[in-house]
């Protein structure tokens, strides 16, 4: 083999590289905001005995879970113009992959609920707890203890999935390879550098999450 | 020149929508023989072997698909293979399939109670036997529904090799919406194609975990 790797020459690009992690974060965490809260919305409506609210969330979730981002972000992005809703890349995107963390989130968090046992709910009420005090006290702490884990493997698995915005040219992380690689030529290099950025996002935020997790769930003070 | 997004484009969708299902079952049977290789170094009693698997998994489970797409995409031709498409996207979808069949095989493995290994060997069978007549066909029932649900996974991620340009249906919807400046129709007939496929696996998914699962 008589290629010479040259990594050194990426270094230079460092402030791209910072800028390019700080828009995925950006990204990743307001698309996790944005999707729990369509998920919320999406799991109260698929338990609800209306079936006018539950098939609809159904169809919703079916619908974004069986098809690819990609298709979904370019139907947002170069399709909805056409019905006269123009949208700058980074909007698209936001929008694009709320919707489809939405479906996810709504089963996740649909999960988290029904993990919470009926008789839970019994034993605060016959304490003499309020439905709300029974909500705050009993249920919200264990289904968030059993949705924690979903949730931050989730989160990582958007941030991995936004790099795929970077085809509608926002210039998130991933959008930086190409950056480099047409000032470099060095596209082996490059691809490699951002590619392996990410594993070090990865590894970061799983040992951040299983800190907190510890913290909050498992050295919990007694209450 | 600018044209209708007519019954002929469906058509050369469908075509190409060969591609995507191609690429799905290369990546399911390439991917498979080395999960199988990853699953084994995973739960063999000898640490190293632990560790390289747990290395592996989390270096294909911790980086983008579409990272690793470029990767082999533009590495392969420096180590002197010649690399189309075609062969980029077939060897890294494979790559990040068996990382994650592993650990769902593994997973599948592990479940299985210790006790069904004691009771067989109590019964005086020896490790083959055990492995390959109790142990293997209860892991094998509790994996197919998790298997097949990946599966959806693997369809949907052939998408990304549009982005290498590897022409299957999502590449082919980008050069259709080109030609006839209908890009919502032509993603949305790209997006139902992918959700008959898709749906019909998750479906499969449910329907085998239902069965498989109830005889326990």
């Amino acid at each position: 083999m008589s290629y010479n790797f040259k990594f050194g020459a990426l270094l230079r690009y460092q402030d791209e590289i910072v800028q390019g992690v700080l828009l995925t974060l950006q990204l990743s965490i307001v698309t996790m905001i944005c999707g729990l809260v369509i998920g919320l919305v999406v799991a109260m409506a698929a338990g609800s005995p209306l079936k006018a609210l539950r098939v609809p969330a159904r169809i919703y979730v079916e619908a974004i879970r069986n098809t690819p981002l990609l298709v979904q972000l370019f139907i947002v992005f170069f399709g909805f113009p056409s019905i006269g809703i123009r949208l700058d890349a980074n909007t698209a995107a936001l929008i694009a992959l709320s919707i489809n963390m939405g479906a996810y989130g709504a089963e996740i968090l649909r999960a988290g609920f029904e993990s919470v046992r009926r008789s839970q709910i019994e034993a605060g009420r016959s304490l003499g707890l309020t439905a709300s005090q029974t909500f705050r006290h009993v249920v919200m702490f264990q289904a968030i203890k059993a949705i924690y884990p979903a949730l931050a493997s989730q989160f990582v698995l958007i941030m991995l999935a936004t790099c795929v915005v970077s085809s509608i040219g926002v210039t998130e992380l991933f959008h930086q390879a190409a950056f480099i690689d047409s000032r470099t030529y060095r596209s082996f290099e490059a691809y490699t550098l951002i590619t392996l950025s990410y594993l070090v996002l990865t590894l970061g935020f799983r040992a951040f999450f299983s800190a907190v997790y510890w913290a909050v769930f498992v050295r919990r003070p007694r209450r | 020149m600018i044209r209708e997004f007519s019954e002929a484009d469906i058509a050369y969708l469908l075509l190409a929508t060969r591609w995507t299902v191609l690429l799905a079952l290369v990546a399911m049977i390439g991917g498979g023989l080395l999960g199988i290789v990853v699953a084994v170094l995973r739960v063999v009693q000898f640490r190293p072997a632990n560790w390289l698997a747990i290395g592996y998994i989390n270096l294909i489970q911790g980086t983008p698909l579409l990272g690793q797409l470029f990767v082999f995409f533009f590495g392969l031709p420096l180590f002197g293979l010649s690399v189309d498409a075609w062969t980029a996207a077939a060897l890294s979808l494979s790559i990040y399939a068996s990382a994650f069949f592993g650990e769902i095989w593994r997973g599948s493995l592990q479940s299985v109670s210790p006790r069904q290994w004691e009771a067989g060997a109590s019964l005086g069978l020896t490790y083959a036997q055990r492995l390959f007549y109790v142990v293997l066909p209860q892991a094998v029932r509790i994996s197919v529904a998790p298997t097949v649900g990946f599966l959806v996974q693997l369809v949907k991620n052939t998408s990304l090799t549009a982005l290498i340009g590897f022409v299957e249906l999502t590449r082919a919807s980008q050069i259709i919406s080109g030609a006839t400046f209908a890009p919502l129709p032509v993603y949305l007939t790209a997006a139902a194609i992918y959700f008959v496929i898709c749906f019909s696996l998750s479906q499969l998914s449910h329907m085998l975990e239902r069965r498989l699962h109830a005889a326990h």
